[in-house]
């Protein structure tokens, strides 16, 4: 197994995989820890912006609102990285697999 | 089996005496629906336990039901796993007592999730066997990581079960009007039967049957409250303003949260303390491939996501529903049985005996899904990291293997029966926030540095994990909710609600400088080791197999 892996490690088309996936895998992670900590720290630090009516003659918050959508956004994002570890990373995964067992 | 427990629960029925004044199921008349849906469920479960008791053979029958689970069920069973009778009614009943505030926890848990399959699930199943302790100790020696890993599992899994069943205990009170240490014990018994028979394929089933009752089950509730509104938002929160004491206070942040520090050590406890729960990264074994371990982890979000949606519906449409009904309300205007009653009151508001029995069985299936997950999930820390790797050094024949677990499992049983019991009159709310904590101070840091820092030493590890351990529960400890209100101190000496901020910075500043210091030969080996986990954790290649049948 040895042998392998350090193949599949210099082929270029691993690399390339590991650079799609943690860009992916990072931005996605920045993106859901940065708006969930917003999220948290406007509640501590200026609740008042959350307390904002933002629709003429409902008694719905901006807050509400923000936290419905954090709930979908995290739905959203995993089903956006499942999409493309579908589409495109498991592929290119394959592909360095057959490569590498090949020679 | 199910005769006899009929009987039980009838001869109690009609013999409680010590159901209290504000008891909200009258002990005279029994909810037949409830009883009749919980001894259908039970049988149910029990008949699948017998079913997947002749196919659980072997270490990997037993641990991941070889492997066989489809990433939708799995999905479904992660969500059975993860959405506890805490969630259900805790956090309705704390939308319905402050509204907002409700929606704060309920996004905590679940923005864990995306964490979980951006970083962690597919690594996982790419390096692990059984347990999130395989992939740690990939590279690392096994006797110091399983040993340390061992102790946050168990640590975990007891802190929660004693949560869950006290929390049991109260509420099937409650509901079936049951004596507190005959509902403590049912759960417990039922639970040995589910895990020693069926391992983790009777466990998954148990957890799969629950999610959908109570998806259905909740999504009933709410839209029974939106049909009631016209399916306008606007009008339910208009009216739920009108009559909560709060007005519309009820619509902004209140008080739940008021220091920074408390709410971003709440939030790092929530977020990261999901991806260590060892019951719930165990289930990423049950899966064939990494590819169904993140469609898994998808569905898990999508049906606690959705969930979630609907708890603050319920807790809003109770506000307006029981708010100023006196069937469901004291004389000091408070709900009867305590705010987590609030789903369980608005099911009967909206659908009568039949739906409050249904929600009541429900609710009792929540528990018994969660402890089940949570005692596979100690016991294999202890058959599979302690027994197995520890003391046999892997050479270990599998029977005994399996035959270790499923003593640990009723052991396991036995003592959360008993710490239910002793428990019965504590405080427990502290413990899930604790096991959090250290699910996200020890498993979480240990699991992620393994995986990502190839400078991660055994050292490293085990110093700073337990560095992190033992601060999460000396801040507990000292904090103010056990020094101050359960041993009666004036002042706390940790002065916030949630250690996680200081117990995690603690662990992986700790893991990093002492791996760094570490010069042996052994931290050597184990960082040239890295390039081979990195391309399988990465590949897949080299992962254990789905099918060894």
């Amino acid at each position: 197994m040895h042998e392998i892996y350090k193949k599949i490690r210099n082929n270029p088309n691993f690399l390339n995989l590991v650079r799609l996936r943690n860009k992916i895998s990072w931005g996605l992670t920045v993106i859901i820890i940065s708006c969930y900590f917003t999220f948290i720290t406007i509640i501590a630090f200026a609740p008042n912006i959350f307390s904002q009516k933002i629709f003429h003659d409902s008694v719905i918050t901006l807050g509400i609102i923000i936290g419905l959508l954090i709930i979908l956004l995290s739905i959203f994002l995993t089903g956006v990285y499942v999409y493309i570890a579908n589409k495109k990373l498991d592929k290119m995964n394959q592909k360095v697999i057959k490569q590498v067992t090949k020679n | 089996m199910t005769l006899r427990i009929l009987s039980v629960l009838l001869a109690i029925n009609s013999l409680n005496v010590h159901a209290n004044d504000h008891l909200s199921v009258s002990s005279e008349n029994i909810n037949m629906p409830a009883v009749i849906m919980f001894i259908v469920f039970i049988s149910i479960t029990l008949g699948i336990t017998y079913w997947a008791a002749k196919k659980t053979r072997s270490a990997s029958d037993f641990y991941t039901a070889g492997g066989s689970i489809g990433g939708l069920q799995n999905g479904l069973a992660i969500a059975g796993d993860y959405m506890s009778a805490a969630s259900f009614l805790g956090i309705s009943g704390l939308v319905f007592a402050s509204g907002f505030d409700g929606l704060i926890y309920s996004i905590g848990f679940l923005v864990g999730w995306p964490v979980i399959l951006f970083l962690l699930a597919e690594r996982l199943r790419n390096l692990g066997k059984y347990t999130f302790t395989d992939a740690v100790s990939f590279r690392l020696q096994a006797l110091p990581i399983r040993s340390l890993a061992a102790c946050g599992t168990l640590a975990v899994v007891i802190l929660y079960l004693i949560a869950q069943m006290v929390g049991a205990g109260k509420l099937i009170q409650i509901l079936f009007g049951l004596d507190y240490s005959i509902a403590v014990s049912i759960v417990g018994v039922l639970m040995i039967c589910y895990v020693t028979f069926g391992g983790m394929l009777a466990t998954t089933w148990v957890q799969t049957i629950k999610a959908v009752l109570l998806l259905f089950g909740a999504t009933f509730l709410a839209l029974a409250v939106l049909y009631k509104f016209e399916f306008s938002f606007n009008m339910l929160f208009a009216e739920a303003t009108k009559n909560h004491h709060l007005g519309e206070a009820i619509m902004s942040p209140g008080g739940l949260i008021s220091d920074p520090i408390s709410a971003i050590s709440l939030g790092l406890a929530l977020m990261f303390g999901t991806a260590g729960l060892p019951h719930i990264l165990m289930r990423f074994f049950t899966v064939k491939d990494a590819k169904q371990a993140r469609s898994s982890v998808f569905f898990a979000t999508s049906f606690i996501g959705y969930f979630y949606i609907l708890t603050f519906v319920i807790g809003f449409g109770a506000i307006v529903m029981l708010s100023n009904n006196p069937s469901f309300m004291n004389e000091a205007g408070n709900i009867l049985g305590g705010n987590n009653m609030a789903a369980v009151h608005l099911s009967k508001a909206v659908g009568g005996d039949i739906f409050l029995g249904f929600i009541s069985a429900v609710a009792f299936a929540t528990i018994l899904a969660v402890v089940s997950g949570l005692t596979l999930a100690g016991a294999s820390a202890i058959s599979h990291d302690l027994y197995a790797s520890l003391l046999c050094h892997d050479k270990v024949q599998e029977k005994n293997e399996v035959m270790v677990s499923r003593i640990s499992t009723i052991m396991l049983g036995i003592a959360a029966i008993l710490l239910g019991i002793i428990f019965e009159q504590q405080n427990v709310a502290y413990m899930v926030g604790l096991a959090f904590a250290i699910a996200a101070s020890v498993n979480f840091p240990i699991l992620f540095f393994s995986m990502y820092w190839s400078r991660l030493t055994t050292r490293g590890a085990f110093i700073g994990g337990a560095a992190g351990l033992f601060t999460a529960i000396f801040c507990v400890l000292l904090g103010p909710i056990v020094w101050v209100d359960i041993l009666g101190n004036t002042e706390a000496i940790f002065p916030y609600k949630y250690p996680a901020l200081f117990s995690m910075s603690i662990a992986f500043i700790t893991i990093i400088i002492i791996s760094y210091l570490d010069k042996s030969t052994q931290a050597k080996k184990e960082a040239a080791a890295f390039d081979d986990q990195f391309v399988r954790a990465q590949t897949g290649l080299g992962a254990e197999g789905a099918v060894t049948h």
